[in-house]
């Protein structure tokens, strides 16, 4: 029977390594998948230019917290960005706004099939691209300041006792708070309020909607503005968590189209089940359990591999043979969403 | 008296070689977007660097001017530098190619564009082992050294350290693989323990997966085989934050100011090495990159090499043809023949048009070996309150 402290330390192990980065990365992915599912909700197509949309959204929080620093203004131990998030939403809203009126609204009026859209949006997608470089360059931008840990793993280490550090980033707790915050809001707007009764009648016939007196302009623009603050909210936590750099932004889009359509596309809790299970499938399936096991059992059972199911380079293979298989079991994602 | 006149002028016209005056043109073909973005920043005005000193000297084959047009390589995408070096070499017709950077892409743009069209690449900073056996028809050499060289330089280094056992990721292409594979080899047969040996993807949103596996193996040194701009500075954040580990070993995709910039304190105690020299060229050629408004940063000085040593083949070769310029390279970069320094290219092709020999030395101690590759001069560096600083040559 392993001691106390040996079951704690294989515990630490766990949190420290998968359990926590797990949650933060898997909270950034849900939100991200959203947004993306309630423009597939009710504008009935899939966002490609999201991933970059996120972009434009940090880029425009980024500046302003840059703006922010210079004056002076500090957050305490809060990352300036939170300050700055306000008037980067207003910008993605406005983005959103102006490619829906420019672009999006044309082929909606023609009543053009979703795959134009989605080309469309692809269109969208280059241009943003091009903005976010233009504007702000393709490097790496570290906008994070404030208090960097709530928990170091020294400072674990020396407070408990134990052999295994445990850290918890204020990013990551910041990211899992305001995640949480965010979709009980959501979800409280869609049931609750006129308008979000109205997005979900849009959502679930349109024609009965619109003879139902429910004003369609007013729907799009709702939904683009819960959209663009979802994506803008997404895409700064993501970037005081790691940094920005607008391709890697462009590269989240795979795991947050997979998140959406494992939990079911056009579900909001679909969206967020799906965000948790790509972030926790990578970390879960490519993790060497071999320091967890030799807390748990006796020295003499210790293994001698490293206890790994798949080398880590496979890890995006996992999220995508997960995204296979429910496609072939169950085409509608977990939670049922519209099938694609 | 006439005809005398005459054929003594047709005599001095024939009896020399006569060459014409042309605007040659030289492809700059750098990774100027994507992983490497922020080094080849220094890269490619190095190499443009040379090439203005030559052109401006009129020195080259009777005065023709030369141009350097870029073309770029991406680093990672071989599809995108393959079509890029397709138009550098069809469209903009240039005579030779200074790159490409990163293993793959040079890899991809040799077999499929340059040999094809006969036509020389000296590469910079293309590192894989691998480059020094390819069937190339001899057009390709580079500046810089195979990392075979570099893996007997990660294992001396962490051995002088004391490190018994290590834990090793790469950036999952040829050069991570070829590096990483050079260093556990050495560093296996020093007697020390590699205790995972991972790949990691370039470019993507999140390593918390790669560091717990790293973390799980455990090693003094984690030696991260990856890009300063890319997955490598990720899983060092990463690694640090968990408390994973605090001591890295740094290749030469990863030395440079930006590195200790973005991680911050944490990282000084690391050290790593990348190709450079104490030679008198290393310090001229950093002070002619101040004057020029860029760095002499990592493979800068290999670029301005690569692109001094094209010319002054062209030179000995009398013809800015790749066919007959890919037989002189060997013999303008190695001895016998009056050392040749950054800034003095003029002087070199003022030499060689005398029909005397040069043995150039360059920015970066110019000694190619085997196949047409760097010998290998190797900084070894330390970070030290949040600078990148010179320990060593090796």
């Amino acid at each position: 029977m392993p001691e106390m402290t040996e079951i704690l330390n294989a515990l630490v192990v766990f949190t420290n390594f998968v359990l926590i980065p797990g949650l933060a990365y898997g909270s950034q992915l849900a939100l991200g998948a959203l947004g993306v599912t309630l423009v597939y909700g009710i504008l009935r197509f899939s966002n490609f230019a999201h991933g970059d949309v996120m972009a434009f959204g940090t880029m425009v929080t980024i500046l302003v917290t840059w703006w922010l620093q210079s004056l002076g203004v500090s957050f305490g131990p809060l990352p300036t960005a939170l300050l700055a998030l306000p008037l980067g939403i207003a910008g993605t809203v406005l983005l959103c706004l102006v490619t829906d009126k420019f672009v999006y609204r044309y082929y909606r009026a023609k009543k053009s099939p979703p795959v134009t859209l989605v080309m469309a949006s692809l269109g969208v997608m280059f241009v943003v691209n091009g903005l976010v470089r233009f504007i702000i360059g393709t490097d790496d931008q570290r906008f994070f300041d404030g208090e960097r840990f709530i928990m170091k793993a020294r400072d674990f280490k020396t407070l408990t006792g134990l052999n295994e550090g445990l850290a918890i980033k204020s990013s990551q707790g910041i990211t899992v708070v305001i995640a949480v915050i965010l979709v009980a809001l959501l979800f409280w707007f869609l049931q609750k309020t006129r308008a979000g009764k109205s997005m979900r009648a849009y959502s679930d016939n349109e024609d009965l909607s619109l003879l139902s007196g429910i004003d369609p302009d007013k729907v799009v623009r709702i939904t683009w503005i819960i959209a663009a603050a979802l994506t803008t909210i997404a895409g700064v936590l993501y970037g005081l968590d790691k940094s920005f750099k607008p391709f890697t932004y462009f590269q989240l889009l795979l795991p947050i189209f997979a998140a959406a359509i494992v939990g079911g596309i056009g579900q909001p809790i679909g969206a967020i089940v799906g965000g948790y299970v790509i972030a926790f499938s990578e970390v879960l399936i490519t993790y060497p359990y071999k320091k967890v096991v030799t807390y748990l059992v006796p020295e003499s059972w210790a293994p001698e591999g490293l206890l790994q199911l798949l080398g880590t380079e496979y890890k995006f293979a996992v999220s995508f043979m997960i995204l296979v298989i429910v496609l072939l079991v169950r085409p509608t994602g977990i939670f049922k969403g519209k099938v694609l | 008296m006439k005809k005398l006149l005459l054929a003594s002028a047709l005599m001095a016209t024939t009896g020399t070689q006569v060459v014409h005056a042309e605007d040659v043109k030289i492809g700059v073909f750098l990774g100027f977007t994507g992983a490497i973005e922020s080094i080849v920043a220094d890269m490619g005005p190095a190499a443009e660097l040379a090439i203005k000193e030559v052109s401006d000297s009129g020195a080259l084959l009777g005065g023709s001017s030369v141009t350097g047009v870029r073309g770029d390589t991406t680093c990672t995408d071989s599809a995108a530098a393959t079509a890029a070096a397709e138009r550098l070499i069809t469209s903009d017709k240039v005579s030779a190619l200074v790159g490409g950077d990163c293993s793959g892409v040079t890899t991809a743009a040799l077999q499929n564009v340059a040999m094809p069209n006969g036509i020389v690449m000296v590469s910079p900073s293309a590192t894989s082992p691998a480059l020094s056996t390819i069937e190339d028809n001899g057009l390709f050499f580079r500046t810089a050294p195979s990392d075979a060289r570099q893996g007997v330089i990660v294992s001396d280094i962490l051995n002088e350290k004391g490190v018994k056992n290590i834990a090793m990721t790469y950036t999952n292409n040829d050069y991570g693989k070829g590096l990483a594979e050079a260093i556990e080899k050495n560093f296996t047969e020093s007697g020390g323990t590699v205790t995972i040996n991972s790949a990691h993807e370039d470019g993507k949103g999140d390593y918390s997966a790669e560091v717990g596996a790293l973390a799980a193996a455990g090693g003094e040194v984690l030696v991260v085989a990856g890009y300063i701009d890319q997955g490598g500075k990720g899983i060092i954040q990463a690694a640090l934050d968990t408390g994973a580990f605090d001591t890295f070993y740094l290749p030469d995709g990863m030395v440079g100011d930006a590195l200790p910039e973005a991680i911050g304190p944490d990282l000084n105690g690391s050290y790593g090495a990348n190709p450079g020299t104490d030679s008198p060229g290393a310090a001229k050629f950093a002070e002619m990159a101040t004057a020029a408004g860029f760095k002499a940063g990592p493979f800068a000085a290999e670029s301005y090499d690569a692109a001094a040593l094209i010319m002054l083949a062209m030179q000995a070769a009398g013809s800015s043809d790749s066919a007959k310029l890919k037989d002189k390279v060997m013999d303008v970069a190695n001895a016998p023949g009056e050392k040749i320094f950054p800034g003095e290219l003029a002087k070199a092709l003022k030499i060689i048009a005398d029909g005397g020999d040069v043995d150039y030395v360059g920015a970066s101690a110019v000694e190619l070996i085997g196949a047409g590759e760097s010998a290998g001069n190797y900084r070894q560096v330390a970070i030290d309150g949040g600078k990148v600083s010179t320990v060593g040559y090796r």
